[in-house]
């Protein structure tokens, strides 16, 4: 990575924790876009649909559990805007390890 | 059935429409997605390896969770309830909470304190390199040969479910658990189970409320087990009505005709030797935690994960019960029966109950997000063998035996490349046990009581430290050979190799397997200790109990959280609704 200055000593001003960005995406809004849409095909299944109802025992199983699915999409949405995730500004490099061999950061210039 | 006898090839158990196949084909889009988002962040080894220390602890805890919640446990587990009913709860309730609590309270603050990256270079720390070399082979290995059992699982269900040839479903199904651990290592394998845990609950949820409501509730099913246990014929062997429905003193889960045996079985043999070697010196488990991103949070991963294993008996189990009195080829089998047909199309199996209940009560649409949600099951089983194998293979065997001073890049690549090569040879393990699919099942529990030895030299390690280097290697490879020892002389420990010589099969035999390993390590461990030379006290800094101030042991940063978000009180309150839950069952 060409932003990447730094040589195999650790980091001591942080700049690791500006480039880390692996907690950046937020598996929140991946789950609530995945039930999201299931909840609206059960939902739309469950109007339009075969409610099969001699399998389910007279519930309309698809369009309550669509009903859920969408509550519980909404409620991740939700909880990731009101508390999104902070990269963190310092991770503490764990590479500085005398136990351990090799350099562990890659080498400058390559 | 009808269209199901007889036709043991392409047929397919369950009639998946258009939607269904729109929601499984969804869930695959997801799940690659999540792999090309996890790639964009990785940018070194630590990233791709231990995600960078920087997951939240509800994510690990239910990654934690769900990288156990395969398919030898929601398959095994429902068909366990559909034979023996509720006693099958003490695999959640006594063999996993327990243990979790006490990785979570007792151990993590040195796995996740010490920095190492994985559980074998904890045993390089405390012991050397005998003790290492021990662990972390035996632990690649047995990763690459469960991988291969989860894979064929998977193609199997693939198979039975939209009727693809098996070994189509196996390289899809390879490829793509490939695809997103290469991209996005463990990010991806890691945010993949959190989703997964999501899809596997809306799976599985509406199949137990919508098959407890045909039954006419949890009263109705009671009722109905009763009739059959009484109608059934004696010959069938069918357990009590008593015993399927009251988790204690689990006879029919022990085998143990003595009530006060069947208990104490349970609690020492499940619930500590087999459950606290597997749940506490996993590396599958504990890399989990450790990607996370504080010791606060390691700690908290298996005691949130805790919260969430203590309800997935009731999404598993039940419906296997409900299965039972609701699905006519299971109700047939359970009274002594051969119904044909099934997933393997050799005969209906308890295996195939969840399969069976979900055909007879789902509306399409439902049905697909619970063949979406068994998928995302076994696939999460794999990903998580394969991206802690690949971690081992590449720190621990690669990095410090075979080529040592190389940049990062060199093992980040080296870890994408042991990644294909595990896939490759998974799906070659596959087939193997798609031939010897037995022998498989007994090499996995033979692998789960392997755990027992690790967990003797690990729990001695931690808090004794007069233990040596020569100890931990030489307890490690007693305590695991009198395992196999035992296994081999028992009746069925490895199938049909296994002598017969020790009149025990089943769970019986891999309790006392497990219970010998153990003992022969302390011993062994204690006894070698006495006679060789410890290490210094500074280097067992970090590693044992003794020698480590308390401060490093805990996060300053947890007195400054509300008690609810504490280690402690949340540990507590998971080990009080554990015991409540005994009381209720």
């Amino acid at each position: 990575m060409s932003d990447h200055h730094r040589l195999d000593a650790p980091d001591p001003d942080g700049t690791r924790g500006e480039k880390h960005t692996a907690g950046a995406f937020d598996i929140r809004n991946f789950i609530g876009a995945l039930l999201g849409l299931y909840g609206l095909i059960l939902l739309v299944m469950g109007i339009f649909g075969d409610q099969a109802l001699q399998k389910t025992g007279g519930v309309n199983a698809n369009l309550w559990a669509g009903i859920v699915l969408l509550l519980m999409s909404a409620f991740f949405f939700v909880w990731a805007r009101i508390k999104p995730i902070v990269v963190p500004a310092h991770v503490e490099p764990v590479d500085d390890d005398p136990a351990r061999p090799a350099p562990k950061r890659r080498p400058t210039g390559s | 059935m009808h269209a199901l006898a007889g036709l043991p090839t392409a047929d397919a158990l369950i009639s998946a429409k258009p939607v269904d196949y729109l929601i499984i084909a969804l869930y695959f889009v997801f799940v690659l997605g999540i792999g090309v988002m996890a790639r964009r962040a990785v940018s070194d080894s630590i990233d791709f390896f231990l995600s960078g220390r920087s997951l939240p602890a509800w994510v690990t805890g239910l990654a934690f969770i769900s990288a156990n919640l395969g398919a030898v446990e929601i398959m095994g587990m429902s068909a366990n309830g559909a034979e023996l009913g509720i006693s099958s709860v003490h695999y959640f309730w006594v063999g996993a909470i327990p243990a979790m609590l006490f990785l979570g309270v007792v151990m993590m603050p040195f796995y996740y304190g010490s920095k190492v990256r994985s559980v074998p270079e904890f045993m390089f720390r405390r012991f050397g390199t005998g003790a290492h070399l021990v662990n972390s082979i035996s632990f690649a290995v047995a990763q690459l040969l469960i991988a291969g059992v989860n894979l064929y699982l998977l193609g199997s269900i693939v198979h039975a479910l939209l009727g693809w040839p098996l070994w189509v479903a196996l390289l899809v199904a390879a490829a793509i658990v490939l695809s997103y651990i290469t991209l996005g290592g463990l990010s991806a394998a890691i945010y993949n189970e959190v989703l997964q845990f999501f899809v596997i609950v809306a799976a599985l949820l509406p199949l137990t409320l919508i098959g407890l409501h045909r039954v006419g509730g949890y009263q109705g099913l009671k009722d109905k087990i009763t009739e059959f246990a009484t109608s059934a014929p004696a010959s069938a062997g069918v357990p009590s009505a008593e015993q399927q429905l009251h988790s204690w003193p689990g006879q029919a889960l022990s085998g143990f005709d003595s009530p006060f045996w069947s208990v104490v079985g349970i609690v020492f043999g499940l619930g500590f030797v087999l459950s606290f070697g597997y749940w506490t010196t996993n590396f599958v488990e504990v890399q989990r935690a450790m990607a996370s991103n504080s010791m606060s949070a390691a700690r908290k991963t298996p005691i949130i994960g805790s919260f969430a294993k203590m309800f997935v008996p009731f999404i598993v189990i039940i419906p296997g019960m409900v299965a039972a009195v609701l699905v006519k080829e299971i109700g047939e089998l359970k009274a002594g029966g051969t119904p044909p047909g099934g997933a393997s199309g050799e005969g209906v199996k308890y295996n195939d109950s969840l399969l069976l209940l979900m055909r007879d009560i789902l509306p399409n649409g439902l049905l697909g997000v619970a063949i979406a949600g068994l998928l995302a099951a076994f696939m999460a089983g794999m990903a998580a063998n394969i991206s802690a194998f690949n971690t081992v293979f590449s720190y621990d065997l690669w990095q410090r035996y075979i080529r040592k001073d190389h940049s990062d890049d060199y093992y980040l690549h080296i870890g994408r490349l042991a990644t294909v090569g595990a896939t490759v040879v998974a799906i070659f393990t596959a087939t193997i046990a798609s031939s010897f699919s037995n022998v498989m099942d007994y090499l996995q529990s033979l692998f789960g009581f392997f755990n027992a030895p690790l967990f003797a030299t690990f729990i001695l390690g931690m808090f004794w430290k007069r233990m040596t280097a020569t100890a931990g290697w030489v307890g490690l490879t007693a305590g695991t050979l009198s395992a196999v020892l035992v296994a081999f002389l028992s009746e069925d420990g490895f199938g049909s190799a296994s002598l017969g010589v020790i009149p025990l099969s089943g769970q019986g035999a891999a309790f006392v397997a497990a219970s010998a390993a153990f003992v022969v390590d302390i011993v062994l461990s204690v006894g070698v200790s006495l006679v060789t030379e410890p290490k210094s006290s500074a280097e067992l800094r970090g590693l044992v109990y003794s020698e480590t101030p308390r401060e490093e042991l805990v996060d300053p940063q947890e007195r400054t959280m509300p008690w609810f978000r504490r280690t402690l009180p949340l540990a507590g309150i998971s080990l009080g609704l554990v015991i409540v839950l005994n009381f209720l069952f």
